[in-house]
């Protein structure tokens, strides 16, 4: 089809000059600030230190445990998210029960909370209420707050996303449960198959599209997590459950080490690229051709 | 069975729900029957607390700050975006494959790596220009403007990319200008992922912090969430008042999830698979 100059212009441009603004040029300027040293407040103090700023990370011990921190809290989010989100999702397609749809919305529904609001709600939650109840319940062991402790605060923000986010996971598994065709469940029942070989070796290989989409997005969600991460713990007790994000915008904004922050950005986009284009390739290679 | 399996399926999904419930519960009651347990419902409600913390949190002015920029926001993304992904997929040239690139590949990059630079370039604007992007609401507006562009026409493309070219090649031939077909005929077509767009878009955009909390300097500019957090930290003990303030930021959520729940769901749900 024939198309004007003009009108390209007028459709594409206003968009594209804002994405320039906000996302091209910003990336192109923190790779200049990667290799300098500045306040970020004196104005011309900018000091161009080379690799500095790299060299320097590989000496900065909270920065590695943070990388720890990260490692882990993803790992067990990832893992805790899509187990409880598939099981949510196998649970509200089983068309013999009722009510499946006030199900689904009810365990859908803390996804649309924000996570500052949600680590807030939380923290009330593990500071008070669930105290409360185990002195009620007599369980004198377990009236501490989860959230003092390094372990258990770890496992706290993980809980809380996993509440979060389980809602999420299990829509999409519903959609890939959905596109499963009858005639392969309708197969599966006439051969007698049993529950669990029916769903390791029927339902997962043939969720496995839907199981890459939904690694991807619980991959990146926490690995960049930050909001829950202040509100719940603000990275204590003593840094320890500290994720990547908090770290570089303390770095840059609490200690004002804007080059060196930057560095830490630049690398925290590296890290991100390439663990989830690598997750992406992995479970691709697994998806099963109808 | 049937009814115990259903009945069992229900509570759980209520129950997953308690920490709402326990929410809800404590912000009608005072101090002391606070104190005496969280899970029992209020003995004598009070609405004490609301009031205190509608006027602490100056919930009403952050309301309507939160709403104007999702709003504004929520139309913008998906008119420039539908605009931009059906014009580019269309000419197909070389230099619209790049832009296309360019779009998915900032999918990767993450608000950290540019949140610094990027408040850098908005001061350079302000002094050059005397734009102001930083501080207010329409700045914060073409900021997500720029963030949810990826996202929107990489959804957009990809839907376009279905539609035959029957139609608008008709609607050429007639003499209708690209102007007219894009927006009498594609446009209506692409109504299913402009829902999508928008859906996650406020999802987003209503419940963000760090973006909001890094340009909105002055509390009458505030969000939502930045009311919240400022809240929290002025007053950390006084759990009743802080209950109170936490049902408050949930109710246009639990609103807009009642009022729209089949859409919420298969835009999320489209949203994800297509992405």
């Amino acid at each position: 089809m024939k198309r004007g100059k003009g009108w390209y212009a007028l459709f594409v441009f206003p968009l594209v000059a804002v994405f320039l603004v906000v996302n091209i040029i910003p990336f192109i300027i923190g790779i200049g600030y990667t290799f300098i040293e500045w306040d970020g407040l004196t104005p011309g103090a900018q000091k161009y230190v080379g690799l500095d700023n790299f060299i320097r990370i590989f000496s900065d011990a909270q920065f590695g445990r943070d990388i720890g921190h990260t490692l882990t809290y993803t790992g067990m989010a990832l893992v805790g998210i899509n187990v409880v989100g598939l099981a949510f999702a196998l649970i509200v397609t089983s068309r013999w029960l009722y009510g499946r749809n006030a199900a689904r919305a009810m365990l859908f529904m803390p996804y649309l909370i924000g996570g500052l609001i949600l680590g807030f709600i939380w923290k009330y939650i593990y500071n008070n209420a669930l105290p409360d109840i185990a002195n009620s319940l007599g369980l004198t062991g377990l009236t501490g707050s989860m959230l003092t402790t390094p372990s258990s605060a770890m496992l706290a923000m993980v809980i809380t996303d996993i509440w979060k986010s389980a809602g999420y996971v299990m829509i999409v598994y519903i959609t890939g449960l959905q596109a499963i065709p009858d005639e392969v469940m309708e197969a599966a029942r006439v051969d007698g198959v049993g529950f669990w070989s029916n769903l390791f070796q029927v339902k997962l290989p043939l969720l496995m599209p839907a199981i890459t989409i939904c690694l991807f997005m619980t991959l990146s969600a926490s690995f960049k997590i930050y909001d829950l991460n202040l509100a719940l713990t603000g990275g204590g007790p003593s840094k320890s459950t500290q994720m990547l994000a908090m770290n570089i915008y303390n770095e840059i904004f609490a200690r004002s080490n804007f080059g060196y922050g930057q560095a830490k950005a630049f690398l925290f986009f590296i890290f991100i690229a390439v663990f989830t284009l690598a997750q992406v390739s992995v479970t691709r290679k697994r998806e099963v051709v109808m | 069975m049937r009814y115990v399996g259903s009945g069992l399926m229900l509570l759980f999904a209520v129950l997953w729900l308690f920490p709402i419930y326990i929410v809800v519960v404590n912000s009608f009651k005072s101090r002391a029957e606070m104190y005496l347990s969280v899970l029992a419902l209020p003995q004598a409600p009070t609405l004490e607390y609301y009031a205190d913390a509608l006027r602490r949190m100056d919930f009403l002015v952050s309301l309507r700050n939160s709403l104007i920029v999702t709003v504004a926001s929520c139309l913008l993304i998906p008119f420039l975006a539908s605009m931009c992904a059906w014009m580019m997929t269309r000419s197909g040239g070389r230099f619209s494959r790049i832009l296309y690139g360019l779009f998915v590949a900032t999918m990767l990059i993450p608000f950290q790596t540019v949140m610094m630079p990027l408040m850098q370039e908005i001061t350079w604007i302000r002094q050059v220009t005397g734009i102001p992007i930083r501080n207010t609401l329409g700045g914060l507006v073409f900021l997500y403007i720029g963030f949810g562009a990826p996202m929107a026409v990489f959804l957009y493309s990809g839907f376009v990319k279905t539609i035959p070219m029957a139609l608008e090649e008709a609607a050429l031939i007639d003499g209708s200008s690209q102007g007219g077909i894009f927006f009498k005929i594609v446009l209506p077509l692409l109504k299913p992922t402009t829902m999508t767009v928008i859906i996650l878009d406020v999802i987003w955009i209503f419940n963000d912090y760090m973006l909001p909390a890094l340009t909105l300097l002055s509390p009458s500019n505030r969000t939502i969430p930045l009311s919240t957090f400022s809240f929290f930290g002025n007053f950390k003990v006084e759990w009743n008042l802080a209950m109170a303030g936490l049902t408050l930021t949930i109710i246009p959520v639990v609103v807009f999830y009642l009022s729209a729940q089949q859409y919420i769901v298969e835009g999320v749900a489209a949203g994800a698979v297509k992405g």
